[in-house]
């Protein structure tokens, strides 16, 4: 019997579907997080003049834009002929992505993982969304509404609007910050890094209280690939590659972003849009690995501001060997960036570039440009080639979810392997499977958490792809 | 000469004096009356092409850039007939062209887009024709982005009447008519364009844009994020002063 998997002419937003292929000793071999929706950008930019590309691709997400904006930026940065951005542009771009991480990682703990993580994983659907968790812990819940406000302020500061705003253009930025622009958002600061450690601090006791479940909780043993700066240290706009093996040894150190198609490979399955990035070297089998804030406070040797540091040394402490892999300890890792991002801040603010007018640089025109920086998701590879009329020619983006999605995959049957009971779809493991898919921030998330009530598909399929269970719950939480 | 003397014509129920071969739309400019249009330009010839000029003259439905003003003429140019004429006309203009206004450069500067904001012009209503138009990219220094072009003409009468080179004009038919440059090669490096030209600073639109300069505005600072184009006029980015709320109605 042939199933259909996929249903492309279905393709309902963030509609999950998963499939759990088992082996006759009830054994889950393969997980597939199906992705059936499908965007075409790196099609319909070519053709298009290069220096439309940050805000085209920003269209690409509602969450992070900017980080899809500036990837472009740099990219277009180096189509331009500009290899070193004025010091106030630079600044500028800096002062962005960290608005924009703070925002974007509020978000994700605050609204949509916090109600799991709070109210537990078992509880009822009704209960698992941000407006319970106002309801029964509203001084968290408020600060994390003021976090991702600050976030967005930055944001709409520099570009004009919290989301999909104007700024990076080829060699610069298009506008200075004013004085007065910069003393509102210095108003606020010093409660916003209270509640971001105050954040840390409920990232790690809920981590914490439910060991050594949450440390076991889809955990996988990976490789992790981030940026880094050129000093080791935290770095999310710019820097070069570090990949570190499983036990923390460094596979890979400072790798030049211009050259990471030597460095990874995508690999096409039939039953998903998404593509598998694996690091040519070890292959499509043992080539895969993970990004985003688990990946970046594993692969840095420090952050550059105290509270934060102090943060890291703590959370790496959790293991006496190895790299912390624990997929639960993303959330964790999440809130140590935000406090990073908001000590950043701070001291940014202070920098006197920021009002400068020395905004754009020019250069001798090329034909490539190659943005790598690291979205609140893991790190976003985009590339571009360009004809000698200033037309795109080639788009390659590599995105964070992508980066992430074979690890999705394999927390997903980690997750059934250890809950799944015989050859019955619980709502129970419904829960689970979602808590771990979370745990990576996917856009898939983003997209579709609505209120706690995700819509999600779950199939049980034996090894002659035949239907053993299935179980739907709607975006209204009806199990079916 | 007395009050009395002038002829004046009834625009929207106030006197708006005139003088004799002056369009209404030329008396209403003068009388600080905006009336919307995209194919007019006070300084080359009137086409009456884009039809959004429109009012009721004695009842009739007229195109006033081209209709001559006449004394004692009682002249509509806001009641709801002529809006919601209007709005049709602006989601025509929308449908047939392919108008990706959330990455255009001239996104809160274009004349097109400010009309349909002021027009409450919340959906297209028709069917898009998603034509396919090719991109212009071979000038060194301009782009024409058939796209975004509404056919309106103005840069082909500026090329001729102002720059004297006759650089672009109108080819094709009905749905095909399309800007071309007016060269052998049919390309825009051969057409004698030059990015100081009239015709490169009167597009209504973002069709004919300079290769620098890109998005010099964040959103919120742009011409008509902070005033609608009913007190602006058609005014273009080089021609506005930063502060400017109610300029020359042109």
């Amino acid at each position: 019997m042939k199933k259909v998997v996929i249903e492309p002419v279905s393709r309902v937003e963030g509609h999950g579907k998963v499939t759990l292929h088992v082996d006759d000793d009830g054994q889950v071999q393969e997980a597939r997080l199906h992705i059936v929706e499908f965007r075409g950008f790196e099609r319909f930019i070519e053709g298009r003049p290069y220096w439309e590309l940050p805000l085209v691709v920003q269209r690409l997400c509602g969450i992070c834009p900017v980080s899809h904006h500036l990837a472009a930026g740099k990219a277009i940065d180096q189509i331009a002929g500009v290899s070193q951005l004025s010091a106030p542009a630079e600044k500028l771009r800096r002062l962005m992505h960290w608005g924009q991480t703070l925002q974007s990682h509020a978000l994700h703990f605050f609204h949509l993982a916090s109600p799991d993580l709070l109210f537990g994983m078992q509880s009822e659907v009704e209960k698992r969304n941000v407006v319970a968790v106002i309801e029964a812990y509203p001084d968290i819940a408020l600060k994390g509404v003021k976090l991702r406000k600050y976030g967005q302020d930055i944001i709409k500061a520099i570009s004009g609007k919290k989301v999909h705003g104007i700024a990076a253009i080829p060699g610069g930025m298009n506008r200075a910050l004013k004085p007065e622009e910069i003393r509102t958002l210095k108003e606020p600061l010093n409660d916003i890094i209270a509640w971001s450690k105050d954040a840390v601090d409920i990232a790690r006791s809920l981590y914490e209280q439910n060991q050594p479940f949450n440390a076991n909780f889809a955990s996988l043993s990976t490789p992790y690939l981030s940026l880094v700066s050129s000093n080791g240290d935290w770095e999310i706009y710019d820097g070069n590659m570090r990949i570190k093996e499983p036990n923390g040894d460094i596979f890979k150190d400072q790798y030049p972003c211009s050259e990471y198609f030597n460095l990874i490979n995508e690999q096409v399955k039939n039953w998903s849009y998404m593509k598998f990035p694996f690091l040519v070297e070890k292959g499509t089998e043992q080539g895969w690995y993970r990004v985003g804030p688990l990946a970046r406070v594993n692969n840095c040797d420090r952050f550059s501001t105290p509270l934060a540091e102090a943060a890291r040394q703590q959370f790496m402490a959790q293991s006496s060997y190895g790299l912390p892999h624990a997929t639960l300890a993303y959330h964790w890792a999440r809130m140590i960036e935000v406090l990073h991002c908001a000590e950043a801040i701070q001291d940014i603010l202070n920098d006197n570039d920021l009002t400068s007018e020395d905004l754009k640089r020019d250069g001798q025109r090329q034909a490539t440009g190659i943005g790598v920086i690291e979205a609140p998701r893991g790190t976003l590879f985009h590339h571009y080639e360009v004809n000698e009329d200033d037309q795109v020619t080639m788009a390659n983006l590599i995105v964070s979810t992508t980066s992430n999605n074979r690890a999705m995959n394999e927390s997903i049957r980690k997750v059934a392997n250890d809950h799944l009971s015989g050859q019955t779809l619980t709502p129970e493991l419904l829960n689970l499977v979602e808590v771990a898919i979370r745990a990576y921030d996917p856009c898939l998330s983003c997209a579709t958490h609505a209120m706690g009530k995700m819509p999600l598909q779950v199939e049980l399929l034996n090894q002659q792809g035949q239907q053993l269970d299935k179980i739907t719950r709607s975006h209204t939480g009806e199990i079916a | 000469m007395s009050d009395q003397t002038i002829p004046c014509i009834e625009l929207n129920g106030k006197p708006i004096p005139f003088q004799a071969g002056e369009s209404i739309m030329q008396a209403a400019t003068q009388a600080g009356v905006y009336i919307p249009h995209l194919c007019h330009h006070p300084d080359v010839s009137p086409h009456g092409s884009c039809r959004v000029c429109i009012v009721k003259v004695n009842g009739r439905v007229k195109a006033s850039c081209i209709t001559p003003a006449e004394e004692g003429a009682v002249v509509e140019s806001e009641c709801d007939e002529i809006r919601q004429l209007r709005k049709r006309l602006i989601q025509m203009l929308f449908v047939e062209g392919n108008h990706f206004c959330p990455s255009c450069e001239m996104s809160g500067q274009c004349q097109l887009q400010a009309l349909a904001y002021d027009l409450n012009m919340l959906d297209t209503h028709f069917d898009h024709f998603y034509p396919n138009r090719a991109i212009d990219c071979t000038h060194p220094d301009i782009i024409l982005d058939r796209d975004r072009c509404i056919n309106c003409d103005l840069c082909v009468r500026a090329s001729a009447q102002i720059d004297n080179k006759q650089a672009l004009s109108l080819g094709g038919r009905g749905q095909q008519t399309h800007l071309q440059a007016n060269c052998e090669s049919g390309l825009l490096k051969d057409s004698g364009i030059e990015s100081q030209d009239k015709a490169m600073h009167i597009c209504p639109v973002g069709a004919l844009l300079p290769k620098n300069n890109h998005y010099p505005q964040i959103t919120g600072e742009r011409i008509y994020d902070k005033a609608p184009i009913s007190e602006v006029g058609n005014v273009r980015p080089e021609n506005h002063q930063g502060d400017q709320t109610k300029g020359p109605i042109s």
